[in-house]
């Protein structure tokens, strides 16, 4: 029977991929539970966070942190969040071209720009176009810690605090749900100013204990949460979105194998027909 | 017309602990104890481990542990950071006290490896755990 071999064959080795996408499938989805669990849980901190550096550049401050200057932008930073791994769909790639989109915007407007990546995808990638990388972290694993990540982010906010660079972004992907991840550009510095028409007039704070002294300490909480945050959403996506893929590369594979089990049964049935028509034919010619 | 609440928002690093409309707020300010009404001036300060005493609109009262953080008040708007936080109700007394006997033995042995600083902010913590502890069992 014509190739009938080495169409089981190959059904043999599509059901074997099969398997290790549905394996593939189901690591991700306990895993997705877990990092959308701790992504939840810190999410309110870096929302509230947000807004309380909202109000601050908003008003009209007795000390004025250069993290608050508008500068004339020359140098633009940008800390991007990617996966360590692959097989997550277009989840990189999405993200990639955003920030590819915003830096050319940038370029044309006559600024630099370079990168602080995190996450081994990123690098390659940003290492293969040929940009300018200042810092770079990989391996965080499946529970990052705020301490990986203080170094590279340090990198940044020193480069800011030096005048190297100007404006600096932190790049993620936002989780929406399980379908859904939003690549995001966030304004990390100078501080993003809230849109809350409330309080616009002319206001100061009262400070306890001295202004420097506590707007210090609540930017540096400030930038780490807002790059963690990032960090641990980007998980959650990485794994929602590898659980897609896997589903959508399982149910391929299942399809594939109906179609050669079609081509096999029909392949096989044909040299059956065929015998059965010699037998005849040879029967009838005694 | 007298403002009569204003909207509260706790959250620590791990979760959201409160979040609502309420009538006022006593908590330990890193300069001391700080009442905070509806209408207040815009305030920013750090906060000591201590106790944050909340009455929510209609009256009822909630007490939550804080560890240290920040405190942003708005006219219209109060935001608690905290650096870690646990509700009154789920704080463990025998733990808190263990703590407390735990911290005043370092501070009391004279060896010389014992971080002082470190000691001392233990026990300012066990301490206002019990504070809250005493004030929710009441």
């Amino acid at each position: 029977m014509a190739g009938g071999k080495e169409i089981k064959s190959k059904i043999g080795s599509v059901k074997n991929t099969q398997k290790i996408t549905s394996a593939m499938e189901m690591v991700a989805a306990s895993k997705m539970r877990r990092a959308q669990d701790s992504m939840a849980a810190s999410r309110p901190y870096a929302e509230n966070m947000r807004n309380v550096i909202g109000h601050i550049a908003l008003g009209n401050l007795e000390f004025n942190h250069p993290y608050m200057v508008e500068r004339e932008v020359k140098r633009v930073g940008y800390i991007v969040v990617s996966t360590d791994r692959g097989l997550c769909g277009g989840l990189n790639i999405n993200l990639f071209k955003k920030v590819l989109a915003d830096a050319g915007k940038q370029q044309s407007a006559g600024a630099d720009v370079e990168f602080a990546v995190v996450g081994s995808k990123a690098t390659a990638f940003f290492n293969n176009m040929g940009a300018k990388i200042t810092s770079q972290i990989s391996g965080l694993g499946d529970s990052p810690s705020l301490t990986d990540l203080i170094g590279s982010v340090k990198v940044m906010l020193n480069a800011y605090d030096n005048g190297d660079i100007d404006k600096l972004f932190v790049v993620y992907n936002k989780f929406v749900n399980t379908m859904t991840q939003k690549p995001t550009i966030d304004q990390l510095l100078p501080l993003p100013k809230s849109d809350d028409d409330a309080i616009k007039h002319r206001w100061d704070y009262i400070y306890e204990p001295d202004a420097q002294a506590l707007l210090e300490q609540l930017l540096v909480r400030y930038t780490e949460s807002q790059v963690y945050q990032g960090v641990v959403e980007n998980l959650a996506c990485e794994q929602a979105a590898r659980m897609v893929a896997m589903k959508a590369a399982t149910d391929n594979a299942g399809d594939l194998i109906d179609d050669l089990q079609l081509v096999y049964n029909k392949a096989r049935q044909a040299s059956i027909t065929q015998e059965l028509g010699e037998i005849c034919a040879g029967a009838a010619a005694v | 017309m007298a403002i009569l609440s204003v909207n509260l928002n706790v959250v620590s690093a791990e979760e959201s602990l409160f979040s609502g409309s309420i009538e006022s707020l006593q908590i330990t300010g890193s300069e001391g104890e700080l009442g905070i009404m509806p209408g207040h001036a815009p305030l920013l300060t750090s906060l000591k481990p201590g106790m944050a005493r909340i009455v929510k609109k209609g009256g009822e009262e909630e007490i939550i542990y804080l560890s240290g953080g920040m405190l942003e008040v708005q006219p219209n708007n109060v935001t608690v950071l905290a650096d870690s936080a646990i509700r009154g109700g789920d704080l463990d007394e025998e733990a808190a006290l263990q703590a407390k006997e735990r911290a005043e033995q370092h501070l009391n042995d004279h060896g010389g490896d014992v971080d002082y600083a470190e000691a001392a902010s233990e026990l300012a913590r066990a301490v206002a755990q019990l504070r809250v502890i005493q004030a929710s069992s009441k």
